[in-house]
């Protein structure tokens, strides 16, 4: 990952829990850095970095009540929210680029390497002090892929 | 010849940090910055800060900036905006140009906090119209709303590199490639993946050959370079970009320090040419002190810190003892710690570590 | 070129200003500086190297590196890229080193 920017599967996938049924917040935070917003914005402390700011966030699924805050809090824009809903997943990512999505557009869905994975449906976008925080729903099969979107040309 | 209390030079993150401190203890203070808008290189910073709450993480730096300029203004801080010190001397004298009017300035403690400039890079025509410092192409874009081109090629993977590539990105400028000499990425692998997603290729032993243009750029040339850093013959490839960002690393503008006969050492972890600091941050000359980027490169945060010891340690030489000064002092000190205590402190470590203690 | 729409910033509002570059009149805008105003006009060229004349232009844009260097309201060597635009201001790129006192 020091190579090329992007993590492993088997990285990716230690970051979720094993059921999705409730929404749940997904950290990517492979490395040692000084920073805990996502620590302090979480409201009910399911996410503990400790004294030392420097050691990777730790979430308690159990506690995780999926409701985002720390998507917008997070400064590397390193969270999603992620919910099984019936044969689809729910996203919820950051978002800070233009054109704003609009609710109901179909946006491109792409993975860790900026590549076209499939389609986005664009279900509600919320804007936390400037950073968006946009809700979609993606194929289930694309669950350890799907990080971002991009408006089709 | 007007006389001041406390000068600061420079209204960045240390020097505002500095002067809310100094002001908390009573000591009248007056900022020197060479632009109109306080908060230094924080002005032209878009992205959400890291670290903790005590350092503003999860603001922007153009929010942060803000926050500190106001901070300090409401204490009264005076300020001398467009203005430029020419001149220091052992004796704490300044010599000021503002516009047309030369001013002299006899201070009886300063705190330089002038920051840092860009590292050149040295490659065929690397002079061209086009070839940015990256600081210039934030500045061109988040301070004036100025596209510098339309697809630029990003030399340096540290987070500035990173940083800038992504707000290109923002802006609407395609950015082809980060480039990035050393075998690995050298920025958080956060900045890293945000621009993984949006399609931007992080190219590692690679580096620029040449740009190519006659009046400006319009291409540029890469190389990969094997594990002795030389130039692999035949893998050369040619980008078309308008523009090219160099993100090579800054250097400490410490020029003010040699010429107050401050001690200096050439430490490379720490960007350059720096004071010899104790540990208020006082240099060798008496009443003269540095924090911020100046005194080591180092992060935003770090240099409020810096900079809030620094105002505190000025105001005690004078005579002013800010009300929490020992709680601070340790608090300030931990934050430090904290800050450089993870895989991303060890170069500023081992340059601190190689200052002589006075 | 201008950004128009930015995701985080806000550039509308700002009062016209107007400048003239080798006599010829230009547009810039409140809070802009003599160099941003310049590359907004697509200029890149701000000056020729002294010995080889090569063109040169912008390089660091906070006042550090003298790239920028240009004759401002008739005053030789003016670092454009840390001088606020006034209206009516007059550039004009510099041949050499400049002369003070005409």
């Amino acid at each position: 990952m020091r190579k090329t920017g992007i993590p492993s599967l088997e990285a990716i996938r230690s970051c979720f829990p094993d059921t999705l049924v409730k929404p749940k917040a997904i950290i990517e935070c492979y490395e040692e850095i000084p920073c805990n917003p996502c620590a302090t914005s979480c409201p009910v402390q399911a996410i503990t970095i400790g004294e030392d700011l420097n050691k990777q966030p730790r979430i308690n699924f159990d506690l995780c009540t999926g409701c985002g805050i720390c998507i917008s809090s997070c400064p590397g824009l390193a969270i999603m929210v992620a919910e099984e809903v019936g044969e689809q997943i729910r996203f919820k990512i950051p978002y800070e680029f233009l054109p704003v999505p609009e609710v109901g557009e179909n946006w491109l869905a792409l993975n860790r390497q900026g590549e076209v994975i499939g389609e986005a449906l664009i279900e509600k976008v919320l804007r936390k002090n400037k950073t968006l925080v946009v809700s979609v729903l993606v194929p289930r099969d694309l669950l350890y892929e799907f990080i971002s979107i991009r408006r089709p040309k | 010849m007007i006389e001041k209390e406390l000068v600061i030079i420079g209204g960045g993150p240390a020097g505002l940090a500095a002067a809310r401190l100094a002001a908390e203890a009573g000591v009248e203070v007056l900022i020197i910055d060479r632009m109109k808008q306080l908060g230094g290189q924080l002005v032209k910073q878009t992205h959400k800060f890291f670290g903790s709450k005590k350092q503003y993480a999860k603001f922007r730096g153009i929010e942060i900036a803000e926050i500190l300029s106001e901070a300090a203004l409401k204490l009264k801080v005076e300020v001398l905006a467009e203005a430029v010190v020419l001149g220091i001397y052992p004796d704490k004298v300044l010599t000021v140009l503002k516009g047309e009017e030369y001013i002299k300035i006899k201070a009886q403690a300063i705190i330089i906090a002038t920051g840092a400039s860009e590292k050149v890079l040295a490659f065929e025509n690397n002079d061209l119209p086009g070839v940015y410092g990256a600081g210039a192409v934030q500045t061109l874009m988040n301070v004036h709303g100025v596209r510098p081109g339309s697809r630029m090629l990003m030399v340096g993977s540290g987070n500035i590199g990173l940083i800038v590539s992504y707000q290109l990105m923002q802006a609407g400028i395609e950015v082809a490639a980060v480039i990035e000499a050393s075998p690995q990425i050298g920025g958080y692998l956060v900045h890293a993946a945000k621009l993984r997603r949006l399609g931007v290729p992080i190219i590692t032993s690679c580096t620029i050959k040449k740009a190519l243009g006659s009046n400006s750029v319009q291409g540029a040339i890469t190389v990969r370079l094997d594990e002795a850093w030389q130039e692999i013959p035949g893998t050369e490839t040619t980008y078309e970009v308008d523009g090219i960002c160099i993100a090579v690393g800054l250097s400490p503008l410490s020029n003010l320090l040699a010429m107050a006969e401050c001690r200096m050492k050439y430490i490379g972890e720490l960007g350059g040419l720096v004071p010899i600091l104790d540990s208020s941050y006082q240099t060798s000359q008496n009443g003269i002190f540095a924090c911020g980027d100046v005194s080591g490169i180092e992060e935003a945060s770090s240099a409020m810190v810096e900079g809030g010891i620094a105002g505190l340690s000025a105001a005690h030489l004078l005579g002013k003892v800010h009300p929490q000064y020992d709680e601070l002092l340790i608090d300030y000190k931990q934050q430090l710690s904290n800050l450089r205590s993870g895989p991303g402190g060890v170069k500023i470590r081992k340059g601190l570590q190689k200052m002589e203690t006075l | 070129m201008r950004i128009k729409k930015h995701p985080i910033l806000n550039f509308e509002g700002r009062k016209e200003l107007h400048f003239t570059f080798n006599n010829e009149p230009l547009i810039g805008y409140e809070g802009d500086t003599v160099a941003s105003a310049l590359v907004a006009s697509g200029i890149k060229i701000f000056s020729q190297s002294p010995h080889l004349q090569r063109p040169r232009g912008l390089y660091c844009a906070i006042g550090n590196c003298s790239s920028c260097q240009m004759i401002v309201d008739g005053i030789p060597n003016v670092k454009t890229c840390i001088t606020i635009l006034k209206e009516g201001m007059r550039v004009e790129t510099q041949k050499d080193r400049g002369h003070l006192y005409d």
